[in-house]
């Protein structure tokens, strides 16, 4: 078996930030520093085999204190997945969550039921780090997807094409990769079968399989021939030969920005191939040098907000949490299409902006010199504003040079304020400067 | 903002480039700013071709920059030319925008789905094409000369995948790999490194096709909500802070392709903030007027089409523009709802701008392509809907357009082996034609392999 790289450089705060940006939603305050005291192996462990769930901060609520209603109530299916990503203790569980939900993108735009969007995350979720056989299983039958591409539409009489060809394009092999037009149609066949039942009041329910709308007839698929079944459809893909080097090379770019090099490729393939789990090859991805020594990675923008929270101390406590992650290019359970988000492109002048409002907004609670705050006193230093902001902001790591350009703009904000402003203006410098920070490619990176 | 303002104020920058190297057409002090802005005009001379402009508000801008990022967007008459792309998201059924009602085949094929020949208008260059009822606007504009049809629009060997037969639209070519997108690379020869308005996305995000590999670009909402607003900050320490979000931008980046990303849209965003100052609506206010009626709707897209033509009115250095069209076109099932809805709300909006653009004076200077990745099978499927096809329907509009087809209608007798439209046109040629005779710019430079794909004749 090929030998897969360990990194064995140091592992301090700044591998540890970066181990749990990457694996997760960033660090509470302090908890770069715990987690580099276990080492690489110990702190890697401790994500891909947490205890059990237990969560940290104040419960979830919107702006009049109420609790959340995620299956019924508009946009509390992401305030409450959000929240989940605030206050977990098992931040790769829901990190994995929101991978296969890219990978397996279903949107509630063509689902229309935010409990169906639900159980399909609770699916999600319950496979995030095992087996992703089960997991192909499970979704090829889930309501939600069954509704998003059309399998209870796809029947003997009138096959539907829709998830027989992103099953093979978008969740096993990838596009055109050892697979024909010829295949689509057999594989639309073999699906066939799913159906469902309209309920006045309830919508979609009762979702099963229905023999009678099941196309029982010999189908050629990928060359071999039977009387396949929805089951073996999904069997046929995983024992593609072209299946494991795309699952490992998909998997891995969640977690690092470059191609992985042939020998870590065959490596990973080797250890995928031995039982379809996917918790031995996260672990591999996590230790590999590539994640520490390679190059940067954008945020996604639910990672950036969670992130900014998780720093700040803060829980979700507004709504507006919906339309502010919508400007940034990311509503949770609705991806733009069944190809997931664009990962190569979450920063364009548009979406900056979006991210400029989730800062804003992440930093209202402290925000000073309005009437919330009359007490607190800002010193007229900017040495001590920068410090302040970084110290709000959990202590993340920063370029030198960024931390010059704050001080620079602290410092020339501060030396034209005589008279009245030599007062009023300290805290808005400080606003200013915790907002600059946030917004700051730095932290817009991990 | 009136629309006369707007168009003096056109017409001289107009007049401005006929004149350019003949003396500078001086502004007058007592120009109007756009109402509502409470922003002053300031006017300073274009040194590189010898034009005077006029910028609104802007007061921490550099003149120097700004002037070479102008001059060079406005420095050829040509080059004034606008194109913006709206894209149908999803592969758009054109056996529905333009159907043959009363041809047989076209009947089996579609017995639940075909629409009756009494519910459309008859396309007046093919007996036997009929405009879906929701066309109606475009059947109105053909009427008066300014519609190209395409309906059957393709490529060889064409690709069922959404994904990637977007991507080959996107990047004009049928290549994979290719990363910038075809009006990308037009900017990237054309455009300057200090105008991100040049290649612009009227869209939560960037649209694929304007991906530049060097010049900045900008994706926008709407020209009137681009603001950074923060809490507890105000005057003097707001506009420093702005300033400071451009020195954030400029920071080196190492090689680091994340941080790069970052980095670049840091600072795109500030020189972007300063280009739409005068467009910033005070307190909730719309930063623009428009002199016709847009369609009311939840949906973005009137909205932006409006602010689009009143940025170009107020002589923004636009070149390329890209959109998404309201509506989903993926209609594997219950296909003619969803159809008509979209459709509607787009050939309405369209219909819109183009008369916006008409009475402001600026119809010859915008050309609009609506695209799809592709057409849908020819036979519907058992869900009310239809799957994905190959050959599909495209649309020129413009007061410039020929108003003739380009291609003919492939009709649904002889289909290719997966049962879809056959290709009467090519994509790559139409794009070549856009880019020789409407963007003056060399095709062979631009579209991979221009030279085999034949140029339709796309302009009067």
């Amino acid at each position: 078996m090929a030998e897969i790289p360990r990194y064995s450089g140091p592992f301090g705060v700044p591998q540890a930030e970066r181990l749990l940006w990457r694996a997760g939603f960033g660090p509470r305050r302090g908890e770069a520093a715990q987690l580099a005291k276990l080492g690489l192996d110990g702190a890697v462990l401790s994500l891909t085999r947490p205890a059990g769930e237990k969560w940290v901060g104040p419960p979830p609520r919107d702006e009049k204190g109420r609790r959340l209603a995620p299956g019924d109530a508009y946009g509390h299916d992401h305030l409450w997945w959000l929240d989940r990503m605030v206050r977990t203790s098992r931040p790769l569980v829901e990190r994995m969550t929101l991978n296969w939900h890219d990978w397996f993108a279903t949107s509630n735009s063509g689902v229309g039921s935010q409990q169906l969007m639900m159980a399909q995350n609770r699916l999600l979720r319950r496979f995030s780090l095992g087996s992703f056989r089960k997991l192909l299983i499970a979704i090829t039958a889930n309501p939600a997807m069954l509704l998003w591409l059309s399998g209870i539409d796809n029947r003997k009489d009138a096959p539907n094409e829709n998830y027989g060809r992103e099953l093979m394009e978008l969740f096993t092999l990838g596009e055109g990769n050892g697979y024909t037009e010829r295949d689509v149609r057999e594989q639309a066949r073999a699906l066939t079968g799913w159906t469902s039942t309209w309920k006045r009041g309830k919508g979609r329910t009762d979702f099963r399989f229905d023999p009678k709308r099941h196309d029982p007839g010999m189908k050629v698929i990928f060359g071999k021939k039977g009387t396949f079944s929805w089951r073996d459809s999904v069997a046929l893909t995983l024992r593609h030969p072209k299946h494991p080097p795309f699952f490992v090379e998909k998997l891995w770019s969640y977690f690092v920005p470059e191609p992985p090099s042939a020998t870590t490729r065959a490596g990973l393939e080797a250890l995928y191939r031995a039982s379809f789990e996917v918790r031995p090859v996260l672990e591999a991805i996590l230790r590999h040098p590539a994640l520490y020594t390679g190059p940067r990675m954008v945020k996604p923008p639910v990672v950036y907000t969670a992130g900014l929270l998780r720093g700040l101390g803060r829980g979700v406590d507004t709504r507006s949490w919906v339309w502010l992650s919508e400007n940034a290019g990311q509503r949770l359970f609705y991806p733009p299409n069944v190809a997931g988000w664009d990962d190569e492109r979450w920063l364009d002048t548009n979406s900056f902006h979006g991210r400029w409002g989730i800062a804003n907004t992440a930093l209202e609670k402290f925000t000073l010199g309005d009437k919330n705050s009359k007490n607190v006193k800002v010193p007229n230093d900017p040495e001590a504003i920068v410090k302040g902001a970084l110290a709000l902001l959990g202590n993340p790591t920063i370029r030198p040079e960024t931390r010059k350009e704050l001080l620079a703009f602290a410092r020339g904000s501060l030396a034209g304020a005589t008279g009245w402003k030599a007062e009023a203006y300290p805290p808005l410098v400080a606003n200013a400067v915790r907002q600059l920070l946030a917004v700051s490619p730095d932290l817009q990176t991990c | 903002m009136g629309c006369c303002d707007e168009h003096s104020r056109a017409e001289l920058i107009r007049r401005g480039i006929a004149e350019a190297g003949r003396g500078l057409p001086s502004i007058e002090a007592g120009m109007p700013t756009p109402a509502g802005t409470g922003l002053s005009r300031r006017s300073f001379v274009a040194k590189s071709v010898g034009l005077a402009l006029a910028v609104y508000g802007g007061s921490g801008l550099r003149p120097q920059l700004f002037d070479e990022g102008i001059a060079a967007a406005t420095a050829a008459g040509e080059n004034t030319k606008v194109l913006v792309s709206v894209f149908l998201d999803g592969g758009a059924d054109s056996l529905s925008m333009l159907f043959p009602a009363d041809d047989p085949d076209y009947l089996a094929l579609r017995p639940r789905l075909a629409l009756p020949a009494s519910s459309g208008t008859p396309f007046a260059e093919d007996s036997r094409l009929y405009w879906h009822p929701s066309l109606q606007p475009f059947a109105q504009l053909h009427g008066e000369g300014k519609v190209s049809v395409m309906p059957g629009i393709g490529y060889d060997h064409p690709n069922q995948s959404h994904f990637t037969s977007r991507h080959f639209s996107e990047v004009g070519a049928a290549d994979e790999r290719l990363t910038t997108g075809w009006l990308g690379r037009y900017l990237d020869r054309v455009g300057s490194p200090d105008n991100p308005l040049q290649g612009l996305s009227l869209d939560w995000s960037l649209q694929p096709s304007l991906a530049t590999a060097k010049m900045p670009i900008a994706a926008i909402d709407s020209p009137d909500r681009y603001d950074f607003w923060a809490r507890g900050v105000w005057g003097d320490v707001h506009e420093r802070m702005i300033a400071t979000i451009g020195r954030l931008g400029t920071l080196p980046t190492h090689g680091d392709p994340g941080l790069r990303q970052a980095t670049d849209a840091t600072r795109q965003s500030s020189q972007l903030y300063r280009q739409l100052t005068p467009f910033r609506g005070k307190d909730e206010k719309k930063g623009f007027s428009s002199p016709v009626a847009y369609p009311e709707s939840d949906d973005r897209f009137p909205n932006r089409l409006a602010g689009l033509a009143a940025m170009l009115a107020a002589g923004m250095p636009l070149r390329v523009v890209a959109m998404s069209a309201p509506g989903g076109y993926d209609t594997h099932d219950d296909q003619a709802n969803d159809l008509a809805e979209g459709l509607k709300l787009t050939a309405d909006s369209l219909l819109a701008f183009q008369r916006d653009l008409e009475a402001r004076g600026l119809a010859d200077r915008v050309l609009v392509h609506v695209w799809s990745e592709f057409g849908r099978r020819a036979k519907e499927n058992g869900s009310n809907g239809t799957d994905h096809g190959a050959a599909g329907a495209g649309f020129l509009i413009g007061s410039r357009v020929k108003g003739q087809m380009i291609g003919e209608f492939p009709g649904v007798k002889q289909l290719d082996e997966d049962g879809n439209l056959r290709a009467t046109a090519d994509y790559r040629g139409l794009y070549s034609a856009i880019l020789e005779d409407w963007l003056g710019a060399d095709a062979e430079a631009i579209i991979p392999g221009a030279r085999k794909f034949k140029r339709p004749a796309i302009l009067r």
